[in-house]
């Protein structure tokens, strides 16, 4: 019998994993934010568990605005990657200090 | 073991080995395929749940646009992948430390709430009386994208709004960002085009003979 207990103990790993991303691909942006995006979906994934198991549609309501703002991050995201490539020619986060003006 | 029962095992177990894959890959074209991976089957965990509009809702945003984003992205620029895992090693210690930490913390908070968690005094016109008058997951006769069109269109119609506006922004953000001005590219000027009069623009001669016109 599955319970939402499973569903919560899922989404757990699949959160810890992209925190885990996120610290052993600390050069790599790109990955950086895969990682983000693998904890929207395990936020989305637990917004959807609880309103199956409390038969509230507000969950999954709120798992769309998660989506939502998850999809313009990743095209922010990408946007800046893209211009600081243009500008440096490399997507090393350690030279991220440099870049003000 | 029922044929539920298995699929969410299945869906679950490829989600998981799909994330970790996703971080752990060499190549970042790998990681962003792993994540489809990953979206995949998590939008088959939420269609064993009856959300199967959160579902295809993921299956058309993350994988039809935010992967194929990262795809391009990744494709386009030219980076030397071997140098940015440099500090893999350096940093595995940390990030498994801190892994343990949250899932310990999880761990704690689920074992705590399953001998009965806390008891907090509530309102009682709190979350009871909320849950009612939303339409419910299941039981009512609508089905799941209807019940939700009928939530986010009344009582999420502003917030629904703010959404779009979001990636409204979003959208004007990112044009911005990436559009490069560049002199050498031959732009059409439309003011220019229509402001121009034929008595400017052509001229009558009468060259002699074996005079040619001078332009």
């Amino acid at each position: 019998m599955i319970g939402v207990e499973h569903y919560v103990v899922v989404s757990s790993i699949l959160f810890v994993l992209g925190v885990l991303g996120i610290f052993l691909n600390r050069k790599n942006v790109i990955v950086i934010l895969m990682a983000i995006e693998l904890i929207l979906l395990a936020v989305n994934l637990n917004l959807v568990a609880f309103s199956a198991f409390l038969g509230d549609l507000t969950g999954q309501v709120f798992a769309m605005f998660v989506l939502t703002v998850a999809a313009g991050e990743a095209a922010i995201g990408l946007a800046i990657l893209v211009i600081y490539f243009r500008g440096r020619g490399s997507i090393a986060v350690d030279d991220v200090t440099r870049m003000k003006g | 073991m029922t044929i539920q029962v298995a699929t969410f095992y299945l869906f679950a177990g490829l989600l998981l080995a799909a994330g970790s894959f996703t971080i752990l890959s060499r190549n970042p074209v790998h990681s962003v395929l792993w994540l489809i991976t990953a979206f995949f089957n998590a939008a088959g965990l939420m269609v064993l749940v009856g959300a199967e509009f959160i579902a295809m809702l993921l299956v058309i945003v993350y994988v039809g646009a935010v992967a194929v984003l990262f795809l391009f992205v990744v494709m386009m620029l030219d980076i030397d992948f071997a140098e940015m895992r440099a500090g893999f090693v350096r940093n595995f210690p940390l990030g498994v430390a801190l892994a343990l930490v949250l899932v310990a913390e999880l761990v704690l908070g689920l074992g705590a709430y399953q001998a009965g968690g806390l008891a907090l005094p509530s309102q009682t016109v709190g979350a009871a009386s909320l849950a009612v008058d939303n339409l419910a997951a299941d039981g009512s006769s609508a089905s799941n994208t209807a019940a939700i069109g009928a939530l986010l269109y009344s009582r999420y119609l502003f917030l629904f709004e703010a959404a779009g506006i979001i990636l409204l922004v979003a959208m004007i953000g990112a044009i911005v960002l990436t559009h490069r001005q560049r002199s050498s590219a031959l732009r059409q000027n439309v003011s220019a085009q229509i402001a121009r009069r034929p008595q400017d623009a052509t001229r009558n001669t009468q060259p002699g003979v074996g005079e040619g016109v001078s332009l």
